[in-house]
């Protein structure tokens, strides 16, 4: 078990960068991966995979249907598609067809979604999605993953071509702290604990991950102990995990950078409703759309920082 | 290659099969199914190559088949059942609580011979044009086949495909669309417009056929038999295809009312009276 004060940041880079360095690392180990995007070659970091394996990647234009379609044609045929788009454009604008020629047919698509939640940033609300973590786990059969740095996404990335099956890659467009292993394995599915504590536990993921371990560092400094877990898989949900850790601690904190209706708070607090119900925070967006600004400012305005999550720790051990 | 009078009995009993099909769960569609026996007939009786046992999902070295209009399910399911996919006495149960043929075609259940769900219209040339761009990465010389319907083209998701499949030179494609003129509620021209359909396929970039007897069944495995010989040549090819809805029943016939309604007994009676028996026996 790593100590808090052990997780430090040995770097900053965008996660979507971690997932062009792994797709570019398939290209080369897997002649079964091809790459297709929407006209968001660079915003994804697809060019390097385009450049070195040109005949197995397919530039769709502006056209996200399709290229859902596509892919799930590709995958029939034995392909192991990536799409790339926005996570907007990833879910909300294809969700037909995602659910009945992706999910609905099993296909072996990965849908990867970069520039995911307020940390997009300027371009603003209609690009800003918080809804896609709860269309993706709605639907029957899809993996849904959201990593929390650079490291993590690449290996992320590795593992779900190894994985049969529909997943949903999510990612995101701001340079953001690295703490995690460098050619980690990646296990779909597997909790990772990341600092052993007694008083609560916090479960994070993607951006937020980083953000929960600065607020329960200084936490500690107070003497309030908190166990932190980065959720990378939201579904399936590591439930074994879960319940070890709030059978122990007996309470609970969800950040996520998401609506709170849909997300990983959903999907913990479902859990735990039937099987070991306990006190409980969410860190999300509060039914509200964001808007334009810089990742950090929207972070602060709509409740997803680390104050925030200093907050709801205070707040769920009054209840507890 | 069945001989032409095999394969003109072989239509006459799917006919046959649709039409107690939709009679038998009173529900389901008829009017498309109907009009599209010939091509289903001649496609999977003369022009592909396939093979039903095993199924294999990938198609490798076979010719593939996408069914983007999946609300014409009876059709299919008859002729892939008569062709070898699975056991005909199945037929009986389409529509039916724990069924593989469910009402829109689903690989969900595993029903051989269906590598795609769809119903939900506009899909399925998306999906042709990635398993085409598959053979293509495999060096896979066999054919990708897609039928889709006419009112289906009003779906924006068609057309990002026809102009994804020009740009991208996807040669070894056959679209066919089932030109009918008829949608659920109503005639195209009265719902919205098509316009000059050749016109429009050709100005996206496609080699455009135009087959006026597409319930005629030598007429329409000539037609994909050319069809087949002007691939390979830089451009998608899309036979548009004219067909009677509901042909073969004469009050089904050349109507949008029998899109999605079953028969009742009378009218049952009365399409089966009309509809000849053939050696091949009923499911």
């Amino acid at each position: 078990m790593i100590k808090l004060n052990d997780i430090i940041s040995t770097g900053s880079r965008a996660t979507r960068e971690g997932f062009g360095q792994g797709l570019l690392e398939l290209g080369r180990s897997n002649s079964k991966v091809v790459g297709l995007t929407a006209d968001l070659m660079e915003s994804l970091q697809m060019q390097h995979f385009q450049k070195e394996f040109p005949e197995r990647f397919f530039q769709v234009g502006i056209a996200e249907a399709n290229m859902m379609g596509i892919a799930a044609g590709l995958a029939t045929a034995g392909k192991i598609p990536f799409t790339g788009t926005f996570a907007n454009f990833s879910t909300g604008r294809v969700y037909d067809q995602i659910r009945q020629s992706i999910a609905y047919s099993h296909k072996n698509v990965k849908i990867c979604a970069s520039h995911a939640g307020l940390t997009l940033g300027e371009d603003g609300a209609t690009h800003q999605i918080l809804e896609d973590i709860g269309m993706m786990r709605m639907l029957p059969g899809m993996v849904v993953i959201n990593p929390c740095d650079y490291n993590q996404t690449k290996a992320a990335t590795l593992a779900i071509a190894d994985y049969h099956g529909p997943v949903y890659l999510r990612f995101g467009r701001p340079a953001w702290p690295i703490f995690t292993p460098e050619n980690q394995k990646f296990k779909i599915g597997k909790a990772l604990h990341l600092a052993s504590g007694k008083d609560v536990t916090i479960f994070a993921t993607g951006h937020l991950v980083w953000t929960s371990i600065e607020a329960a560092k200084e936490l500690a400094a107070e003497g309030i102990s908190c166990e932190v877990i980065n959720i990378h898989t939201i579904k399936p949900l590591d439930d074994e995990a879960i319940l070890d850790s709030v059978s122990k601690t007996k309470a609970v904190v969800v950040a996520e950078e998401h609506q709170r209706a849909g997300g990983l708070g959903d999907a913990i607090a479902n859990l735990l409703v039937h099987r070991l119900p306990v006190p409980m925070e969410y860190i999300g967006v509060k039914d509200s759309f964001g808007e334009s600004g810089k990742p950090v400012e929207l972070l602060d305005k709509y409740g997803l920082s680390k104050k925030d999550v200093l907050w709801a720790v205070k707040d769920v051990l009054e209840r507890k | 290659m069945a001989e032409i009078a095999q394969l003109k009995e072989l239509a006459a009993q799917v006919r046959r099969d649709i039409v107690r099909m939709v009679f038998n769960c009173q529900s389901g569609h008829p009017g498309g199914s109907l009009g599209c026996v010939e091509f289903f007939v001649a496609l999977y009786g003369k022009i592909m190559k396939h093979k039903p046992k095993p199924f294999k999902m990938d198609g490798r070295n076979q010719d593939m088949f996408f069914l983007s209009n999946g609300h014409i399910s009876p059709v299919w399911y008859s002729v892939l059942a008569r062709t070898g996919y699975f056991e005909v006495k199945e037929l009986n149960t389409f529509r039916k609580l724990n069924t593989r043929l469910q009402g829109h075609p689903a690989t969900h259940e595993g029903l051989p011979g269906i590598r795609i769900a769809s119903g939900s219209l506009g899909q399925g040339i998306s999906a042709a044009i990635g398993a085409a761009l598959a053979k293509r990465l495999d060096a896979d010389k066999r054919w990708v086949f897609c039928l889709c319907g006419d009112g289906e083209l009003q779906e924006g998701q068609c057309w990002e495909a026809i102009m994804f499949a020009a740009h991208h030179k996807v040669d070894n494609l056959i679209v066919t669309v089932d030109w009918n003129g008829q949608q659920i509620d109503g005639p195209n021209d009265a719902v919205i417009s098509l316009g000059n359909l050749p016109a429009k396929w050709k100005a996206f970039g496609w080699d455009v056929l135009i087959l006026d007897k597409g319930n005629d069944l030598e007429a329409v495995a000539a037609m994909l038999q050319r069809a087949k010989r002007r691939t390979r040549k830089g451009k998608p090819v899309v036979v548009l295809m004219k067909t009677d809805m509901g042909y073969g029943v004469d009050f089904m016939a050349g109507t949008h009312k029998w899109h999605g309604k079953a028969p009742n007994q009378e009218q049952f009676d009365s399409a089966m009276a009309q509809l000849p028996v053939t050696a091949l026996g009923d499911y």
